[in-house]
């Protein structure tokens, strides 16, 4: 009997042991990593040719000179570069899923379309940056094609002007997102009652009223993860700037994103600069999505709020022009 | 109570695998030696390097191959030992980054798995064979004697290799002076005349080289191709300063006489502002096609990099001439990586490639390359026989490239080289552009060298 009792009690334990494994390989891949990459912040730490110079506590002097290299500029960058991609990709993405889930569209091989648009995203950027640089080069085929219909005499030098280059990345960021960002709020709007469009259209709501008034608030929740998703991408931008510009951020180092300038302390395994970044870009990040989800949270409960009064009122006029009726 | 036992030690497992693949990586590069290793060569010579330049060298002269695989990646030897290839590209530091890297590994990784010869450009060849550093054999620990073996090399290759307790450490096939190469046809139409005494006129110094650009220009054609980065080696070869003294960066003054140069070039149109070397329009403009005049370029460059764009319809279109200054461009040095299994095969390998006559001056003849053998360049000078090439249309190269070797002198070579030059260039090559100022130019590049070391500090510019 007490043996019973004994080995029921262990058998509640093995939940342990089975959540164990991701607890372990967090603590050794996660938190051991982010906890060092900040006390390395605190550090002089670098090789210098083959030779390890450090770590020695320097206390917040790696904080101070990065602030005075050129992180403001670089964290300009990176949010210009993000928003020239982002905002096509969110435009072109809202219309796109909007059309795709119009039962009155009818839209013939809706599916083929779909694998079509989400066909960039399963290229690596790396090579997608390459074949752009190969595209858009002085003597490349785009410039050959624009001579070819004299749309230009002498070849267009894309890389060699800010806003070539800075339309070139988010340009490869728009094309290599909007079908993800697509098919998400295709599933969005799809989750939305069907009731609610049918009632609209039978009421005469316009398309873009039906858009505007029941497809965008209903599907807020998806675009606050979208908006917060590709902020954090925006913020890590790295692979298609590095290898369309070779690492150098050229023109006028204009291209270069903070983990860009990551990556150049990591060439001398500057662990102490790299730390001190990081703990920045943590910070950004934090910041950033504590913004955005406050402001689209209440954002969402000021305007129910606003509607209920609205609607309370609109009632009490109602009644009251009613009463007035009656009397 | 088993059940428990076997989940438990599948649990183990699973630990010990994701343990498994953290290994430390802190033990430093110059804990091992070879001395400690048994008499027993490994079965596979790891060889890394930034391009396959020696890979077929390697496959081509090294008497002992038998074969080399479909993908180029290995090559196998008579006596059945596998050499495998790890190439990583040089620009922006890669190649230097993951080869310290796979070196500070060294001690740990296993037999096959060690770097066994690595391959170092001129650009940051002190860094490996630096004595403190200790990351490559000196070559008498391997049993070569430099005075005897290596007496036919020429000096200063010997020098650039050398560390400061006297020990060379590194060898190279090759002697790299560099000579201007143009285009026979272009000379023609422009100039009425291909013969390399009379182009030397049009381009003995820096002042007749703009006037040759501007009769090239009103004829249609490119002095040169690039925005500065043709040019640079040449400056920059010629600077009286080392890059880096300390923790100073220090811009030579001749540097400047560059950015000027370059400036004017591109703003004159005297170039065709491609963007830098090795890009695909660079490649281009050496084709049998292209209206680009001329290039800088040592030995290696005509047959390893003019010679495969320009193709059979651009051969015999080609002429070298000393050009307005002398200069060196490149080398490729051989290095033991510390703690190699394979040191007999490597001091082989070594001996053949770099100092055996017989095979440099096969390579001479195969390829074109100017091989480090002084008697054997010598005697390619005096007799056309020997030295004619076909394509740079019956020319006899090795009459420029011999006294042009004999001048060179490499003592201001330091670790910092390719990084203050790819910096350099790129933060001028938006001045160029037009893109900046020229004070803006000149802070681009003090944000970014200082950026990419951090043991360096400051910079200083030339009054």
């Amino acid at each position: 009997m007490k043996k019973k009792t004994k080995k029921a009690k262990n058998y509640s334990n093995y939940g342990y042991l089975f959540i164990a494994p991701f607890f372990i390989s967090f603590v050794i891949f996660s938190l051991i990593p982010l906890v060092d990459t900040i006390k390395n912040s605190f550090y002089e730490y670098y090789t210098s040719g083959l030779k390890v110079v450090g770590p020695n506590f320097i206390g917040l002097a790696n904080y101070s000179q990065i602030l005075k290299a050129d992180l403001l500029k670089y964290t300009g960058n990176t949010f210009i570069l993000w928003i020239a991609g982002f905002i096509p990709q969110i435009v072109i993405a809202l219309i796109l899923a909007a059309w795709f889930t119009d039962q009155h569209m009818k839209l013939r091989g809706r599916k083929v379309y779909e694998v079509i648009i989400y066909m960039p995203n399963l290229i690596m950027a790396s090579a997608f940056a390459m074949l752009f640089f190969t595209l858009f080069s002085n003597s490349g085929p785009v410039n050959s094609l624009l001579q070819q219909l004299h749309i230009t005499k002498e070849p267009i030098r894309f890389l060699a002007s800010v806003s070539g280059t800075r339309g070139l990345i988010a340009l490869m960021n728009f094309l290599m997102w909007f079908g993800n960002t697509t098919i998400m709020l295709m599933s969005a709007i799809n989750g939305v009652n069907p009731e609610l469009f049918e009632a609209a259209n039978l009421d005469g709501c316009t398309h873009t009223q039906i858009f505007f008034r029941i497809t965008l608030p209903m599907i807020r929740p998806i675009l606050t993860y979208t908006l917060i998703t590709s902020l954090i991408g925006g913020i890590q931008m790295f692979d298609v700037p590095q290898i369309l510009t070779n690492g150098n951020g050229s023109p006028d180092r204009s291209s270069m994103t903070l983990i860009m300038l990551l990556n150049n302390y990591l060439k001398t395994k500057n662990y102490g600069m790299a730390g001190a970044l990081s703990v920045y870009l943590f910070i950004i990040s934090g910041i950033l999505c504590f913004i955005v989800y406050r402001f689209i949270n209440t954002d969402s409960s000021d305007n129910e709020a606003k509607a209920k009064a609205k609607r309370e009122k609109r009632q009490k006029k109602i009644a009251t022009v009613e009463g007035g009726i009656t009397v | 109570m088993k059940k428990k036992i076997v989940s438990m030690a599948l649990i183990a497992a699973m630990t010990a695998t994701m343990f498994a693949g953290c290994g430390s990586n802190s033990s430093s590069s110059s804990s091992s030696s070879s001395k400690s290793s048994s008499g027993k060569e490994g079965k596979v010579l790891n060889i890394w390097s930034w391009n396959d330049e020696f890979e077929t060298r390697f496959n081509d002269f090294y008497p002992e191959v038998e074969s080399v695989s479909k993908d180029k990646t290995e090559t196998k030897l008579k006596d059945g030992t596998v050499v495998k290839w790890t190439i990583n590209p040089n620009q922006d530091g890669v190649y230097q980054q993951k080869l310290d890297e796979a070196l500070q590994n060294q001690a740990t990784a296993s037999a096959d798995d060690k770097i066994d010869i690595f391959l170092a450009e001129t650009d940051y060849l002190v860094k490996y064979t630096d004595a403190d550093a200790n990351a490559s054999m000196p070559l008498k620990d391997l049993g070569i004697d430099p005075d005897k073996d290596l007496a036919d090399q020429y000096q200063y290759t010997k020098d650039a290799a050398t560390d400061k307790n006297g020990d060379l450490r590194a060898t190279s096939w090759q002697a790299c002076p560099g000579l201007f190469v143009y285009r026979r046809g272009i000379a023609k139409d422009a100039f009425g005349t291909d013969d390399p005494e009379k182009i030397q006129e049009k381009v003995k110094d820096w002042d007749t080289f703009e006037q040759s650009a501007k009769e090239l220009k009103d004829k249609g054609y490119y002095m040169l191709s690039s925005m500065g980065a043709d040019t640079y080696r040449v400056f920059g070869n010629n600077a009286s300063e080392p890059w880096v003294q300390g923790d100073t960066v220090t811009v030579d003054p001749n540097l400047m006489k560059w950015v000027e140069q370059s400036k004017k070039f591109t703003d004159e149109g005297y170039n065709h502002k491609v963007s830098g070397q090795w890009t695909d329009d660079w490649n281009k403009d050496q084709g049998a096609d292209s209206k680009v005049f001329g290039w800088f370029f040592p030995a290696w460059g005509i047959n390893f990099t003019i010679q495969p764009n320009a193709g059979d319809k651009g051969a015999g279109d080609w002429a070298v001439c000393n050009g307005p200054q002398s200069y060196n461009w490149g080398g490729s040095f051989i290095l033991a990586a510390q703690g190699t299994d394979n040191p007999k095969l490597v001091k082989d390998i070594m001996l053949k490639l770099t100092a055996d006559k017989d095979t440099l001056l096969k390579i001479t003849d195969k390829t074109l390359d100017y091989t480090n053998t002084v008697s054997g360049m010598e005697e390619y000078a005096a007799d056309d026989k020997k030295g004619d090439s076909d394509f740079l249309g019956g020319e006899n190269p090795y009459k420029y490239f011999a006294p042009a070797a004999e001048s060179i002198k490499m003592d201001k070579i330091t670790p910092y080289d390719q990084g203050c030059g790819e910096c350099f260039q790129n933060a001028f090559g938006d001045y160029f552009n037009g893109k900046v100022s020229f004070d803006k130019a000149k802070k681009n590049f003090e944000t970014a060298i200082l950026e990419r070391y951090s043991d360096l500090k400051k910079v200083e510019w030339p009054k």
